[in-house]
């Protein structure tokens, strides 16, 4: 899985780049988070965007989906061909783009089961296929869990009510299989989670892999990587990338720390 | 029929035969002159060809009417009604038809499309001239030879009074006295015309009995008199509501509802209310000023009241139980939805007097927009009712910053064995749930109908299966543009 010319197809999907962040400068309640990103991801590629608290990682995230209160003063975002900046959240959510929360919110009342048919039938609907009905979902539902190892009960219970941690991020990976994005930004999937959530959230990631998706995993530590192995390591300081390069450099990281760019608040391993 | 025949003799000595005549045809017209006074008391009376008790009770229920003032302790805001600029009684117009649907107010027929109504239903509802396909008229017909079978009578509160003046004599009144409150009391005196069941000892009612094609056939007036009766072990489910937004340029609604259960009896009692709200600026609408009560009379009999109170500019109703009987049960289950500037001002009482009664309240508050929904709600447990319980849970659902949602409880309790229970929740609807939903690929509205579905689940299930259908629409429609 090393990136590099030599391993393309002539695929037209892998010739234009499915995202493309150019300059992008971001101000947050009058701060300036972003400045100045670059970044393009290709379809069939897995990055890995790391970079010590405060560095702009989140924010990033929250820019490409669309959350209100991120003001965006330059550059802009292409997305599958169109301007991703010029679509409200759900569009986006539509066109494929999905956004692993790192603190998934609780809806009480509304139960997971209905909560992502819904949502997967607005999708389908969106790509012109017929929407699913409460058995076909059912049957998609449990040969998605089975395969992610997730526990059926939880698509029974309100979305995220009394969820512990992992539970709540296995169910963003659970509903990333479901949707099938063409991009999926998982934002700090990883962290707070044991070896063995770990590895299912790993596993749920690497089981999505497909020469017509990409994946962007925000990873404040390197040890996600030991189990999906990212295709580009970029490393986020200051609002900016400042260093990117292949798996070796998020090793690189682990040893080093992020206090060759500038900023060390924690180790990168875990 | 002792009543019947005393009653019309009463009523030529009293009022003198050439004087009701003559009075009608003074008139001579389907509808009274504006204002209020024993005259259109009488006219009301006189069109209705009542008995003279009634005539009697109304004239009382005027005079006390006089002498009372509008209560103004509830948390609803408006400006003072001039009672003498309304007209009290109005026989039915027949509304002018239409030709197609083409004619019909396009809104309107959006929103029957939302409600799923079917076609021929709309145009029915829309004064659409149709053809025999949807006989609202025939259906009630086979309703009625149905029901009588049974022994149940299902009729207009005029048709009754005519048919079983009995009954009416006996328990019109009866729960809700004539000087109970201003509009109650208004009520009394006006009262244009209203629903009346009674379904006698053992009897079960085999279907839901429903307001619905009455309505639609006789257009009844803003003061609806509706009275419930039943028997020893009967059962009734009774439905009332409109299934379409009525565009009333009424200003005031004020109906009473009785309802009386014998021993073992049970009556459940649905509404979903949904009258013109008034437009985003507050302007219009109807004032809603209902009193409906219940009363348990007999042992282990059960009052439930349901209601679904969407439209309305102002809400004030509060639907109770008398808890009379030994070991009897008042439930009182609640989704109320204030948007734009909507306000209500509901909930119940639960009056507890006989032994080991129980009374479980659950009620949902939704406020959107500047709307203001407070719930009021009194548990009174008096000094007879040893083991008395009550269970009360009000939870109050946000949607932006402007609105407000508040909870008044008045809790009295004289019986050192009873045992009450209130909760209280207030939620707001976050933008991180809005945010996770949209990310997801629902649109605002939808998250936020799935949030408030979920919310207001414990309601709607207490609802029977085609009106909850109905309802979670409705308040979809309701909730429209409450955000963004």
């Amino acid at each position: 899985m090393s990136p590099g010319t030599e391993t393309e197809t002539p695929d037209v999907a892998k010739k234009t780049p499915l995202l493309e962040i150019k300059d992008l400068h971001v101000k947050v309640e009058g701060k300036n988070i972003l400045r100045g990103i670059d970044l393009t991801v290709k379809a069939g590629e897995v990055h890995a965007v790391m970079g010590p608290n405060g560095s702009g990682k989140s924010t990033l995230a929250h820019v490409l989906a669309g959350r209100e209160g991120y003001e965006v003063i330059k550059g802009g975002v292409r997305f599958a061909g169109s301007d991703l900046l010029d679509m409200a959240p759900e569009e986006r959510a539509r066109e494929g783009l999905f956004l692993a929360f790192q603190y998934p919110v609780e809806i009480p009342g509304v139960g997971g089961m209905n909560f992502l048919k819904s949502a997967l039938n607005v999708v389908r609907k969106h790509r012109g296929l017929p929407e699913l009905d409460a058995m076909d979902f059912l049957t998609l539902a449990r040969e998605k869990m089975r395969l992610l190892e997730i526990d059926e009960k939880l698509i029974q219970r309100a979305v995220n009510v009394g969820f512990s941690g992992g539970e709540k991020k296995r169910n963003e990976v659970f509903q990333m299989a479901m949707l099938e994005p063409k991009l999926a930004v998982l934002d700090e999937t990883d962290s707070g989670l044991d070896i063995d959530a770990l590895k299912t959230v790993a596993n749920g990631v690497n089981s999505m892999r497909s020469p017509d998706r990409a994946i962007i995993l925000i990873t404040h530590y390197q040890r996600l990587l030991d189990y999906v192995v990212p295709d580009k390591v970029h490393v986020l300081a200051h609002g900016r990338i400042a260093k990117s390069g292949g798996r070796k450099l998020a090793l690189e990281l682990e040893k080093k720390g992020y206090g060759a760019f500038g900023q060390s608040d924690a180790s990168v391993a875990a | 029929m002792a009543v019947g025949s005393d009653t019309a003799k009463t009523i030529e000595s009293a009022t003198g035969g050439d004087y009701k005549y003559g009075f009608v045809t003074e008139i001579d017209m389907d509808f009274a002159p504006r204002g209020l006074n024993e005259d259109i008391v009488r006219f009301i009376s006189a069109k209705k060809n009542e008995p003279d008790w009634l005539l009697e009770w109304r004239l009382k229920s005027y005079r006390r009417w006089l002498t009372m003032t509008e209560p103004r302790w509830a948390r609803v805001r408006y400006a003072t009604i001039d009672y003498q600029d309304s007209y009290y009684y109005a026989a039915p117009k027949p509304k002018e038809l239409l030709n197609s649907l083409d004619e019909v107010d396009p809104e309107l027929l959006r929103t029957y499309e939302k409600l799923g109504i079917p076609l021929d239903e709309q145009k029915q509802l829309a004064g659409v001239a149709v053809d025999a396909v949807f006989d609202s008229v025939s259906v009630a017909t086979t309703y009625k030879e149905k029901l009588a079978e049974e022994g149940i009578v299902f009729c207009s509160f005029s048709e009754a009074v005519q048919t079983h003046p009995e009954l009416v004599r006996r328990y019109l009144g009866s729960v809700v006295p004539y000087s109970d409150n201003f509009y109650a009391t208004l009520n009394s005196a006006v009262f244009s015309d209203g629903s009346f069941v009674y379904i006698p000892r053992g009897v079960r009612c085999p279907m839901e009995l429903s307001t619905y094609f009455r309505i639609n056939a006789e257009n009844t007036g803003q003061f609806e008199r509706t009275l419930i009766i039943a028997d020893a072990g009967s059962y009734v489910s009774y439905l009332e509501g409109c299934t379409a937004p009525m565009r009333d340029e009424n200003q005031l609604h004020a109906a009473v509802v009785e309802l009386v259960a014998l021993d073992d009896a049970q009556i459940k009692y649905s509404t979903v209310q949904n009258w013109y709200p008034g437009d985003k600026d507050g302007k219009g609408g109807i004032f809603n000023f209902v009193t409906k009560r219940g009363a348990c009379r007999g042992v282990n009999s059960k009052i439930s009241w349901t209601q679904i109170e969407t439209g309305s500019a102002i809400t004030w109703k509060y639907p109770s139980c008398i808890l009379q009987g030994d070991n009897s049960v008042g439930e009182f289950y609640s989704v109320a939805v204030t948007n734009n500037h909507q306000q209500a001002d509901t909930g119940t009482k639960m009056i507890h007097i006989g032994k080991n009664t129980r009374s479980t309240i659950i009620t949902k508050g939704i406020s959107a927009g500047k709307g203001q929904n407070t719930y009021r709600g009194q548990v009174k447990i008096l000094p007879g009712a040893a083991g008395a319980r009550n269970y009360t849970q009000c939870d109050a659902l946000l949607i932006g910053d402007e609105c407000g949602g508040h909870t008044i409880p008045y809790i009295e309790v004289r019986n050192p064995t009873a045992h009450v229970e209130h909760e209280a929740t207030t939620s707001k609807i976050s933008d991180d749930q809005l945010f996770y939903c949209m990310q997801r690929g629902l649109s605002a509205e939808d998250a936020i109908s799935m949030i408030v579905n979920g919310f207001c689940k414990q309601v709607l299930m207490e609802l029977p299966m085609e009106f909850a259908v109905e309802a979670q629409k409705l308040l979809d429609i309701s909730l429209e543009g409450s955000v963004g």
